[in-house]
């Protein structure tokens, strides 16, 4: 997207609020987008240590409302939407017939006849398009509540304790993990869920556009370290958690990337792209994604080719450099035989074979919380 | 943004300093900041021959790769093995512990090729618009 001029760039709410902070911006799937206000690495740190928040405004959002939203949506994803109870999320993807992968999304039931369906800010318009296509059939609405509201996310260790003074406290601590509830600040409505993308503990948050600023300025008045896109892509690679665009696209299917767990066939209910996916499920993988850790230094980026033997064998999709473990990660495909942990490749960076090995997912797990510090 | 005075550039944002005959190379304050946190650098072994404006090694931030450029032609004398394990000396001290490596110039009129502190002031400055 960088050839597109800036005056068509898609600005967020906290806008104005990331250039007050000294951010950096750039363009990112048609938005102007903080990449980092100071180092990525010290935001990164920030959200594996204390709290950081990310303006992800720029995420679609979409209100499912009706007496068949449920049906709806079960139609349009893989994973069997009509199994959560209010108060409950759950993570999937949309396939096209084929099975190839058109988005993964975030869908939050709210009550019986409403959802919330978030998508990748790439793939917003794909979506809202999909999804208005195949609406007629049920009876439910569609509401793009993208301009009208405003996305923040809070992550890491202090997250909830730093939020717990900003917003009700009680309110807070109720949220079990992947749980979103609704409640009120400054008389306005809020949506909250217990879900992330930094491989940290944490709440997502949805207001009204109008008190976006406010809140933003509260959260930070609360401790929270403002962070970019930047730490976003390293803090999901450690996690693991796949980028759409970079480790999957509409020629992939969700069981070569390790997402076979958001697909439900076993309810027998027709969906977009079931036939396919039964197909993909039977049949023997031709790829798998991968983790895999440098073993001296350099860095491992999207694109570059995985070499075993010296023969090429497959591609890094996501890389980067780990903060936490100091050296080069990456998520990449390679045949399904090699795909065992240990397994050593070398990876051609510009000509240069930097030796990795195939390592267990994710690369950075949190540290399970003990009893006492739930106290 | 700070350019030392005493310093010659290049238009790929490396610095020369000249003394003896030796040039001790860096990248510019600038470079590690729109670079960001610099997490890798590859650097030529001593007497490796390098020719002035050509590529001898890549420096890697945690955002992308760039390609570093010889202000000078002549013979690496030493790297800075500091870069090895703290490779972001270059963002904390990009003219001085995080200098890259020493070169002994083949011919030292080359300098004048290279843009003066007050020039490099003025180019980033329009890159910048």
């Amino acid at each position: 997207m960088s050839d597109v001029p800036a005056t068509t760039l898609r600005r967020t709410c906290l806008y104005e609020e990331h250039l007050g902070l000294g951010a950096r911006m750039v363009p990112f799937s048609g938005w102007e987008m903080p990449v980092q206000y100071g180092g990525i690495i010290e935001e990164h740190h920030s959200v594996r240590r204390a709290a950081g928040m990310f303006d992800v405004s720029h995420m679609g959002r979409f209100e499912l409302l009706g007496p068949e939203a449920a049906a709806f949506l079960r139609n349009v994803c893989t994973y069997d939407m009509t199994r959560l109870a209010p108060g409950q999320g759950h993570y999937a993807v949309v396939c096209r017939q084929d099975g190839g992968i058109m988005d993964d999304v975030y869908v939050y039931c709210l009550a019986d006849d409403r959802y919330m369906l978030v998508a990748n800010a790439s793939n917003a318009d794909k979506i809202r398009d999909w999804l208005r296509q195949h609406r007629p059939r049920f009876k439910a609405e569609i509401a793009d509540i993208h301009a009208s509201t405003c996305m923040i996310a809070v992550q890491g260790p202090q997250a909830l304790e730093r939020l717990a003074r900003v917003l009700d406290s009680e309110f807070v601590q109720s949220l079990k993990p992947r749980a979103c509830a609704e409640t009120e600040w400054e008389g306005k409505p809020l949506f909250a869920s217990r879900t992330g993308y930094t491989g940290e503990d944490g709440l997502e948050l949805v207001s009204p556009a109008q008190i976006g600023p406010r809140l933003w300025r509260a959260l930070l008045d609360a401790g929270i370290t403002p962070c970019g896109l930047g730490a976003r892509d390293t803090l999901r690679l450690e996690a693991a958690l796949l980028l759409y665009g970079n480790d999957m696209d509409e020629t992939v299917n969700p069981f070569e990337v390790g997402l076979g767990w958001v697909v439900t066939l076993d309810d027998n209910a027709e969906f977009i792209g079931r036939a396919a996916l039964l197909h993909d499920h039977e049949r023997e993988p031709v790829r798998e994604l991968v983790c895999l850790k440098a073993e001296e230094k350099g860095v491992m980026r999207g694109g570059y080719p995985i070499l075993r033997s010296g023969q090429e064998v497959g591609k890094v999709t996501s890389g980067g450099h780990s903060p936490v473990l100091g050296v080069s990660i990456g998520m990449g495909f390679v045949p399904p035989q090699m795909a065992a942990e240990g397994t050593e490749f070398a990876v051609d960076v510009r000509g240069r074979h930097l030796p990795a090995r195939v390592v267990r997912r994710p690369f950075y797990k949190r540290p399970k919380a003990g009893k006492e510090s739930e106290a | 943004m700070v350019i030392p005075p005493d310093l010659r550039y290049t238009k790929e944002h490396e610095w020369v300093r000249l003394a003896d005959g030796i040039g001790t190379v860096g990248i510019t304050d600038y470079a590690q900041d729109q670079l960001g946190d610099i997490v890798y650098v590859s650097l030529p072994e001593a007497g490796k021959q390098l020719t002035q404006l050509a590529v001898f090694g890549e420096i890697e931030s945690v955002k992308a790769v760039s390609e570093l450029y010889s202000p000078v032609t002549g013979e690496v004398v030493e790297a800075n093995q500091a870069l090895t394990d703290s490779p972001e000396l270059i963002n904390d001290s990009p003219y001085e512990q995080g200098w890259l490596m020493k070169v002994r110039l083949a011919d030292e009129t080359e300098i004048d090729k290279l843009l003066t502190a007050e020039q490099y002031s003025d180019y980033i400055e329009r890159e910048a618009e």
